[in-house]
């Protein structure tokens, strides 16, 4: 057994009657590192949302499946427990409520009653990590994401990765608004997770995370379709020469959604 | 998204236990009852006197029309006086056995050996079991039933009752001074803290009961202390009072924090006047939460009256079905550089309604008093309301006075969010609620918070969908 499987076939979205997603086919198995680039406005962080089932997003047809279970039927809290993780462009902010609390609660929703994590070994467990992304310790007693700053929501997103170790993850831009020492640490997070029961989906537009994390898959998504796939090699092209000659080899003139193709 | 709701608990503390009291007034409020009251009690005649004063004046005095529905409040169907027992208990095994497993299931003897300095348990209308630590007693603490403190500690006791909020303050003082009985009085000597609360718990069994406690508080120069109240009742069809007067003076450098976790069945209008007055850099703190009753009508005051004197309420509200909570606080600043903090969190859901109400008023004395009112409302579903009405009274040029309001909701986002971390909806509305409320639960002794946690997600329970 080498990790999970999660398959996206044909996969049409709409946010209020509006089609962003426009027939997505992905798939990716435990083990593998797929990035998705594009510019922006291709549909990139509706995919991420339509994966963990935000309410907003409609499924309109196509399907999503996790080793062969239906996705689409599930809750977002049963996707999570099922082993998917959706690392968030723009975490919201709970307030009143502890990061270490926070993050207890999730680790004990994945287990049976009776089942929980020891107060000590979740400690333990949760300083060695905030060492690992050089979060300062008061981080776990502060209210989650309240006050944050952007590097900092982003590394928590992080934290969580590391503390629910799901099979499949999706990091929606986990890249932006980081700085290089932020970009590094964060990268390292990722990469520590790397196994071949882990799969993951990096969503970004910038090629500079891929510098630190090295994809076994790179998808380009325009007007709400992956149009092409390749390997890492495909990501160093798009660094030097930009999208522009992959809309011209296909013939695309507007990249983002508004088109219809 | 909902999906799997619970079942909604039924109130846990609904349950009445049988009837064994010894003596209860005739229905509805005359004369004779106050007399009866006052004659079973064997009071002085200056205290009948003062009864039968109020009692003329809540006469006269019309029903408020501001506020929640009085019109389901029928004066002539209460019982205003029910005697539960025949003396009271310094231990539990003096109290009727009855009424002492009441108090077990509410959790009060247990709680009492565990981490109280003092308590007293009132059942109907008078206190059944009282108790305070040795070593408190020994250092001048006085901590009775008001009743008894008459008979015992008469100068204390004139010198003061009735001095905070005398009887014709509003119709409901009027009341509870024409037919009050039971209820705390307390006295901590000159410069005696107490760092173990002193507690207090209310039970009404009885259906169409009015309960009436009488609470005097006087913290002396320097001194602390903190007294916490709770009060829980059964559900019946018809309805219940409760209606308090709580007097509190902080006399200079002294400290006061009054703890309410006011539980009452969904029949009992909770109707309470609370007043506090402090000297010079005594500081009075209400932490007041309303959970229960069908409509409460409760805006504790301080009067800061000394130089530097310091107020600070804190309270919750929370409104359910059929449920109304108009409370709120007021704040006198009557003396140079007092300062006051209002922190207001109300949630509704089911229908409920809950509205902040309350008054800063700065006097001519007060040059460089501070204020600072924050009210957030949590609103959890499309059919509940909130209304914030706050009225500032300003006589001075030199003060500062700040005001924030936020209403909001559970968002989509924040569910989301947590949900996709693998908490339920119902887990993560809770949790939003929760750290919604954080501000009031970390201030309540930690068994306190525990038992406030318990009884906000037992309110939550169900409340999604």
């Amino acid at each position: 057994m080498s990790g999970s499987v999660l398959e996206i076939k044909n996969l049409h979205v709409s946010i209020e009657d509006k089609e962003i997603l426009k027939g997505v086919n992905l798939t990716i198995k435990g083990g593998e590192f797929h990035a998705i680039m594009g510019p922006n406005g291709t549909g990139k962080s509706t995919l991420a949302s339509a994966i963990m089932g935000h309410p907003k997003y409609e499924v309109t047809e196509g399907s999503i499946s996790l080793d062969g279970e239906d996705v689409l039927e599930m809750e977002v809290d049963e996707r999570a427990r099922a082993g998917l993780f959706l690392a968030m462009q723009y975490p919201s902010e709970i307030s009143g409520v502890t990061t270490s609390d926070f993050l207890r609660s999730a680790i004990n929703a994945r287990r049976e009653e009776g089942e929980e994590v020891s107060l000590m070994k979740f400690i333990k467990q949760l300083d060695k990590d905030l060492d690992f992304l050089e979060i300062d310790q008061n981080m776990a007693t502060r209210y989650l994401n309240e006050g944050f700053s952007g590097g900092e929501k982003k590394r928590n997103e992080i934290l969580q990765l590391m503390q629910l170790k799901p099979a499949i993850a999706i990091l929606d831009e986990i890249d932006s608004g980081l700085d290089i020492d932020a970009l590094k640490v964060v990268s390292n997070g990722i990469n520590k997770m790397r196994n071949d029961e882990f799969g993951c989906l990096i969503i970004t537009h910038y090629q500079r995370l891929l510098n630190y994390i090295t994809p076994d898959f790179v998808h380009v998504m325009m007007q709400g379709r992956v149009v092409k796939s390749g390997g890492p090699e495909l990501a160093k092209r798009l660094e030097e020469e930009g999208y522009e000659w992959i809309k011209e080899e296909l013939g695309i003139e507007d990249e983002t959604v508004e088109q219809n193709a | 998204m909902a999906k799997n709701m619970p079942e909604i608990e039924e109130y846990k503390y609904g349950f009445h236990d049988k009837d064994v009291s010894i003596f209860r007034t005739e229905r509805g409020l005359t004369k004779r009852v106050v007399e009866e009251i006052s004659n079973m009690k064997e009071e002085p005649q200056w205290m009948l006197d003062y009864r039968l004063k109020a009692l003329e004046h809540f006469y006269e005095r019309p029903m408020p029309q501001w506020g929640g529905d009085l019109t389901g409040l029928d004066f002539d169907e209460i019982v205003y006086y029910v005697k539960p027992s025949e003396k009271q208990g310094r231990t539990w095994d003096e109290v009727p056995a009855e009424i002492k497993q009441t108090f077990d299931k509410l959790g009060i003897p247990e709680a009492e050996q565990k981490y109280l300095a003092g308590v007293s348990a009132q059942y109907e209308s008078e206190v059944v079991y009282h108790s305070l630590k040795e070593d408190l007693s020994d250092l001048g603490i006085v901590f009775k039933d008001t009743d008894t403190a008459l008979k015992e500690n008469e100068d204390l006791f004139k010198e003061y009752f009735g001095k905070v909020i005398p009887y014709s303050d509003n119709k409901f003082a009027a009341l509870n001074s024409a037919v009050w009985s039971g209820g705390s009085f307390i006295y901590v000597p000159k410069g005696v803290e107490t760092s173990t609360p002193l507690q207090a718990y209310f039970r009404i069994n009885s259906e169409n009961m009015g309960q009436f406690e009488r609470t005097l508080i006087i913290v002396d120069e320097g001194a602390s202390v903190h007294y916490v109240e709770g009060c829980t009742a059964p559900v019946y069809t018809t309805n219940s009072l409760h209606s308090a007067v709580v007097e509190i003076i902080v006399k200079k450098d002294a400290y006061c924090r009054y703890t309410t976790i006011q539980n009452w069945a969904n029949n009992v209008y909770n109707l309470v006047t609370k007043r506090a007055v402090c000297d010079a850099n005594a500081t009075m703190e209400w932490i007041d939460g309303n959970i229960g009753s069908k409509l409460t009508m409760k805006y504790p005051a301080i009067l800061l009256k000394g130089e530097g004197a310091r107020g600070n309420t804190l309270s919750i509200a929370i409104a359910g079905k059929g449920q109304v909570q108009d409370a709120g606080a007021k704040m006198h600043h009557l003396a140079p550089n007092t300062s006051s903090t209002i922190v207001s969190k109300s949630i509704s859901k089911q229908g409920g309604k809950v509205s902040y109400r309350g008054l800063v008023h700065f006097g001519r004395k007060a040059d460089g008093a501070r204020a600072n009112i924050e009210c957030d409302t949590l609103i959890m579903d499309n059919e509940s309301y909130s209304d914030t009405i706050p009225y500032n009274e300003i006589l001075n040029d030199n003060i500062s006075l700040e005001h924030e309001a936020k209403v909001s909701k559970v968002s989509e986002e924040q569910l989301f969010y947590l949900m996709s971390r693998g908490l339920t909806e119902e887990e993560a509305t809770e949790m939003i609620v929760m750290g919604f409320i954080e501000p009031f639960t970390k201030e309540l002794p930690m068994e306190y918070a525990v038992e406030m946690n318990r009884l906000i997600k037992f309110e939550m329970e169900g409340s999604i969908g």
